[in-house]
């Protein structure tokens, strides 16, 4: 089964000063939002395979799409999240089969490597509420300058038979990271974790 | 006055294939840009704050030019414009007005001229406010298939002494516009109105 994609969003946002302070070269993050028809809307299905094929086949796309509004190349790409909104009319579920049996593996290729977990968030909301999708580092998930989160919210999504499907990638962590902590340069990189 | 502080700048670019209607050869495309700046009028009543539009010029042309490119490079692809601004608490309305002048002249100078009047939306509010940008036909106000909007907002502004300055394009009016009225290919073009 293939996506039925209603609405695709993409938001940038760029950050220069912080507390009154430059931030050079701003830090940026990027999330690509596809707003889909739910399959399983209103029942009650066993089998979800339909919805992890389409969160494999959406992920790709959208995290292509997310570098590509970067402007990176896929390697610059720092740190990655995905998170899924299901509509009034279906279930949890339905947002686990997309983000987690295989969506992984094309959001990897999109930014190169991703040793650590794509962290993610979901839950079931109506249109215009807000959705934070968890930000960590690609490579090394106890990066603490790249713990973060991006909020996205389209005002029309989701409708009751809608699941909202997002992913955010960066190429930086907060404006102004002094917490210590595992540095990004330290990264060994071998487990995902540091 | 110096050159308007940004703290932040977001990009929103939304795909629309279909609203439950016949999805159309070509989706809709609608871009937003915000910048977050300093209000510098903020906490006081200042009686002369007009000389801040001609500061505004050059941000919003770098604006206007980045929502072009959001909508794939080409001027005249654009078909449907707006403006709006969110003035933090410490600030007052009238300074939302100072982008009347700068964000009006922008998108008519980036898009090579546009002879209707740009609609607009201002309020005093406090971070994450959202604010539903009119949208019309950039060459006919009358014209009712582009009749439309679009929300925007930043999660974490306006701080208190901070504006969103907002700009909207739209290559084309609502995906299943049907209810009469002008069209744009009726378009006499010498008012702005029809």
């Amino acid at each position: 089964m293939s996506a039925e994609i209603r609405k695709l969003a993409v938001f940038v946002e760029e950050t220069r000063r912080e507390m009154g302070r430059e931030i050079d070269p701003p830090t940026r993050k990027a999330a690509a939002v596809a707003v889909i028809a739910n399959p399983f809307a209103g029942r009650y299905v066993e089998d979800l395979e339909p919805l992890m094929a389409i969160g494999e086949e959406l992920c790709g796309l959208l995290g292509r799409k997310c570098v590509e509004a970067l402007g990176i190349r896929p390697s610059e790409a720092e740190s990655y999240g995905k998170a899924a909104m299901v509509g009034e009319n279906g279930e949890l579920e339905h947002a686990a089969a997309i983000l987690h049996p295989r969506l992984g593996k094309p959001l990897r290729e999109a930014v190169e490597k991703g040793a650590a977990l794509v962290p993610s968030s979901k839950k079931r909301g109506g249109p215009g509420q807000p959705l934070d999708i968890p930000l960590g580092h690609k490579d090394a998930a106890y990066v603490r300058s790249h713990f973060d989160a991006m909020e996205v919210r389209i005002c029309d999504a989701p409708r009751a038979d809608e699941i909202m499907v997002a992913v955010a990638v960066t190429d930086s962590g907060r404006p102004l990271p002094r917490v210590g902590g595992l540095q990004a340069h330290e990264i060994e990189g071998r487990d995902g974790l540091r | 006055m110096p050159e308007p502080q940004i703290r932040k700048i977001l990009t929103v670019v939304e795909e629309i294939r279909h609203e439950g209607g016949p999805p159309p050869s070509v989706p809709l495309r609608r871009a937003a840009v915000l910048a977050v700046i300093a209000n510098p009028f903020a906490g006081r009543y200042e009686p002369e704050i007009a000389g801040f539009m001609d500061d505004l010029k050059p941000l919003g042309l770098m604006m206007a030019e980045r929502l072009i490119a959001a909508l794939g490079g080409d001027p005249k692809a654009v078909q449907g414009y707006g403006k709006g601004a969110i003035v933090g608490q410490a600030g007052e309305l009238e300074h939302g007005a100072l982008w009347h002048v700068p964000g009006g002249y922008a998108m008519r100078e980036a898009l090579g001229g546009a002879a209707a009047i740009v609609p607009s939306a201002k309020k005093v509010a406090g971070p994450g406010a959202r604010l539903d940008v009119p949208m019309t036909h950039i060459n006919a106000s009358y014209v009712r298939s582009h009749f439309d909007a679009m929300e925007v907002g930043v999660p974490d502004a306006p701080r208190a002494d901070e504006i969103v300055l907002a700009l909207v394009m739209s290559t084309g009016g609502r995906i299943h516009a049907r209810v009469g009225g002008l069209k744009a290919e009726e378009i006499i073009g010498k008012d702005g109105l029809r």
